[in-house]
């Protein structure tokens, strides 16, 4: 079974505690906050003031430039603020609030359950459906779909891969997606490959997750899907990095930043990002709404819910039978790249693909002793990188040397500091340099 | 409710290996050696070990407390290792107080004039016993007479090596390689029991304390160069490396000395060269040096060279290698 070459650990996958549970839909929330930045690049430009009545699926933010994704209201009712607000991480961005009458649809949406398989536009149009709809990458990079499927010129892709690998531990929510939603999103892969031109699609899966391989394999035989091979893959993190899934499935490494999957032939799309471009091509259906993983060791009732975008985290969390008792950490994600969350009123958005509630003596970190020069984190980097080394560099501010050790190179996937026996924080020290080095070399650039 | 909310960078979860998980492990890996050895020579050599650990201990513990004023981290179990392993480099009859000075140059400066834990260039262990070798020549090298043990015959003084040293090839006809299996030969505390000593390494593997590079690669140089000096005398070319691998320090430098963390390379790939290195200069000494072991030297010498390993051994980065 193939798997990705250097590097990796394997952490408790923890998803017994959300695996057996359907998606459900979530009650539609009262009150919502959008944020105009959901997405990776320029925040949208904002097309409603306060006021204004919006129906569900209405643009309310316009994508402002090369890399940036439209927004649309998630459900119908009066925009009561267009301000500042607080997110997750605490930081203030622009949201745009809205107070839920009703549910009323933009009425060129189509909301039925009929699976539209026929889809007779060029790949133009296709991509141009996608960015209209505001499809970002769902994973969580939030990376602007219809700017991934833009193949630049002088390139070409012969491959597109599915990322249906979910290698974070605790997430289920692509898993159910996969499992329940698997038709739909077999047409996505349909529409994606016609919209980068290739013949072939591999739909890489964890072997973990054996029920959703042969669900998967047996709609492509009935539905007679041509091209779409279902692979299973060797469990291990950091497999649903975008580069370490290209090498598992094809052999294929991505050479070091500023290359990008593209020079080796490959285009890769997360699983419920699929679903979201079947949604968005067949359904006129924007980005709206998304399957959430609520969990963790003690959470009561965990729950895959379909949330529309900007429901408050909180409303999820109580649904799921509250916080425990004592030492809590809310994650927007998974433990292994997920955010730590200081406001729970703050709302789900397009990247939240889980939100986990890590407890008890887990939500807090050891403390750090002397390296014992052990190795195991020069193991376990899946980029090749020595942690230890870059992680004490960076600490030293010497910016020079971590350039020359990649720093930039570092996928931030934590497996440095997961495997680290004297419980050094190899990796914020790391991103610490990543972040520096990269501004060094944007302002060489900017001076040439 | 009352909820005490923590933020952190990711990642959010950690492994279960810790520093002192690690030292746990060594320990118990060594456990069997210690049981033949105790068995073959002697109780005291329980005595010796105590003695050894404990001066280890306490000498870190006084020079963290007393000396550098900051923050005693025996706890870490890592003084406990040092202790263990200097004993196991030791003749059962060595006087107390000579284990003494050992520990104390071992941990004192093998290990905390370098900043401690992880930052020493030469294995702690290894320093105190080349000190006392040099220092004390004549208790370091008598052994005592192995005590007769069911239908064995009692040892003579001398170990294998310097037999073989002194004798040259002859003394093969009369080898028990079932015997210096089973740890019934002469030697230093803890490199007796051959079996013993890969029942311990099979398990620091097992709980991937170790990786395999290191030892094979040290075990594998020392079998290549002994099937080389066998040639020609029948059929040495197959009982001499065999001899040698089981004779003197061989398993125990190979398995437990030279994977010493602090003092090894950070890749496989270095793991190999420095390997190789170790069981080359080994068996250089030992077919024509004037010492009958050389594993200590050996490993002593590597040790120099690690920071120039890691420096040319880098791993391979991702994205460099493209398979098309």
């Amino acid at each position: 079974m193939k798997t990705f070459p250097i590097g990796g650990i394997h952490p408790s996958d923890n998803k017994q505690w959300s695996r057996a549970k359907a998606i459900e839909v979530l009650d539609l929330p009262d009150v919502v906050t959008i944020p105009l930045a959901q997405h990776i690049g320029a925040p949208a430009a904002v097309k409603v003031a306060k006021g204004d009545k919006v129906l569900t699926g209405q643009l309310i933010g316009e994508s402002s430039g090369f890399m940036s994704a439209n927004i649309h209201s998630p459900i119908s009712g009066t925009v009561t603020a267009v301000d500042m607000a607080v997110n997750g991480q605490g930081l203030r961005q622009m949201m745009v609030t809205i107070k839920r009458e009703g549910d009323e649809w933009v009425d060129t949406i189509d909301r039925t359950d009929t699976l539209l398989r026929e889809c007779t536009l060029g790949p133009k149009e296709i991509i141009a459906k996608i960015k209209e709809a505001g499809v970002v990458g769902m994973g969580g990079a939030t990376f602007p779909t219809h700017v991934k499927l833009s193949i630049p010129d002088g390139c070409k892709a012969d491959i597109l891969i599915i990322n249906g690998v979910e290698c974070e531990p605790y997430l289920t929510s692509d898993y159910r997606t996969m499992l329940e939603r698997g038709e739909q999103m077999l047409v996505g892969v349909e529409i994606l490959m016609k919209a980068v031109g290739v013949e072939r699609a591999v739909v890489g899966v964890e072997n973990n997750k054996p029920d959703a391989i042969a669900h998967l394999r047996e709609l492509v035989a009935k539905g007679g899907y041509k091209g779409i091979e279902i692979m299973p893959l060797k469990v291990r993190y950091p497999q649903g990095g975008e580069k370490q899934l290209i090498a598992a499935v094809t052999g294929r490494q991505v050479p070091p930043p500023p290359a990008l999957p593209i020079h080796v032939g490959a285009v890769v799309c997360n699983a419920s990002t699929t679903v979201a471009v079947y949604e968005a091509v067949q359904k006129n259906k924007p980005l709206i709404e998304r399957v959430v993983t609520i969990t963790g060791k003690q959470i009561k009732d965990t729950h895959n819910f379909l949330t529309r975008m900007g429901t408050p985290v909180e409303t999820l969390i109580e649904r799921a039978g509250g916080l425990p008792e004592g030492d809590v950490k809310v994650l927007n994600g998974g433990p292994m790249m997920g955010r730590a969350m200081v406001n729970l009123a703050s709302p789900v958005t397009k990247g939240c693909s889980g939100v986990t509630v890590i407890s008890g003596d887990e939500a807090t970190r050891g403390e750090a002793s002397a390296c014992i020069k052990c190795a195991k984190c020069v193991a376990a980097c899946p980029m090749g990188l020595e942690p230890y080394l870059i992680s004490k560099i960076s600490r030293k501010k010497l910016w020079d040397a971590a350039e020359q050790h990649n720093v930039t190179d570092c996928i931030e996937c934590g497996c440095c500091s997961f495997s680290c026996p004297a419980n050094i924080p190899l990796l914020d020290y790391i991103r610490l340099g990543k972040q520096t080095v990269m501004g060094i070399i944007r302002a060489r650039a900017a001076k040439k | 409710m009352a909820n005490k909310f923590f933020i952190s960078p990711s990642p959010h979860v950690h492994g279960d290996d810790s520093t002192r998980g690690i030292m746990a492990d060594v320990i118990l890996a060594l456990v069997p050696a210690l049981v033949v050895s105790t068995w073959v020579l002697g109780f005291n050599v329980l005595l010796i070990t105590a003695v050894s650990v404990v001066s280890c201990v306490l000498f870190e513990y006084l020079i963290q407390k007393y000396m550098l004023r900051g923050r005693t981290t025996v706890g870490d179990l890592s003084a406990v290792v040092t202790g263990v392993l200097l004993a196991f480099n030791l003749p059962a009859s060595i006087p107390w107080w000579i284990v003494v000075i050992g520990a104390f140059v071992a941990i004192g400066i093998g290990k905390m004039t370098f900043g401690g834990l992880g930052k020493n260039p030469f294995n702690p262990a290894l320093t105190g016993r080349i000190f006392l070798l040099i220092a004390y020549p004549v208790q370091m090298t008598s052994f005592a007479v192995v005590p007769a043990h069911g239908s064995v015959d009692a040892f003579s003084g001398a170990t294998m090596l310097t037999q073989i040293k002194e004798s040259g090839m002859g003394i093969m006809d009369n080898v028990d390689f079932m015997q210096m299996l089973g740890g019934v030969m002469n030697g230093s505390m803890g490199e007796i029991g051959a079996l013993a000593l890969i029942l311990g390494g099979i398990y620091l593997l097992w709980r991937k304390v170790i990786t395999w590079h290191i030892p094979v690669a040290v075990l594998g140089t020392m079998a290549v160069f002994a099937a080389f000096a066998g040639m020609g005398h029948g059929s040495l070319v197959y009982e001499l490396p065999l001899f040698h691998l089981l004779a003197g320090g061989a398993l125990l430098g190979a398995i437990f000395m030279a994977t010493d963390y602090s003092t090894s390379p950070m890749t496989h790939r270095g793991m190999l060269i420095y390997g190789v290195g170790i069981g080359a200069l080994t068996m250089i000494i030992r077919l024509w040096g004037s010492y009958p072991e050389g594993m200590s030297f050996a490993i002593f010498i590597m040790n120099a060279t690690v920071p120039l390993i890691n420096k040319y051994c880098r791993p391979v980065r991702f994205g460099v290698k493209t398979k098309k």
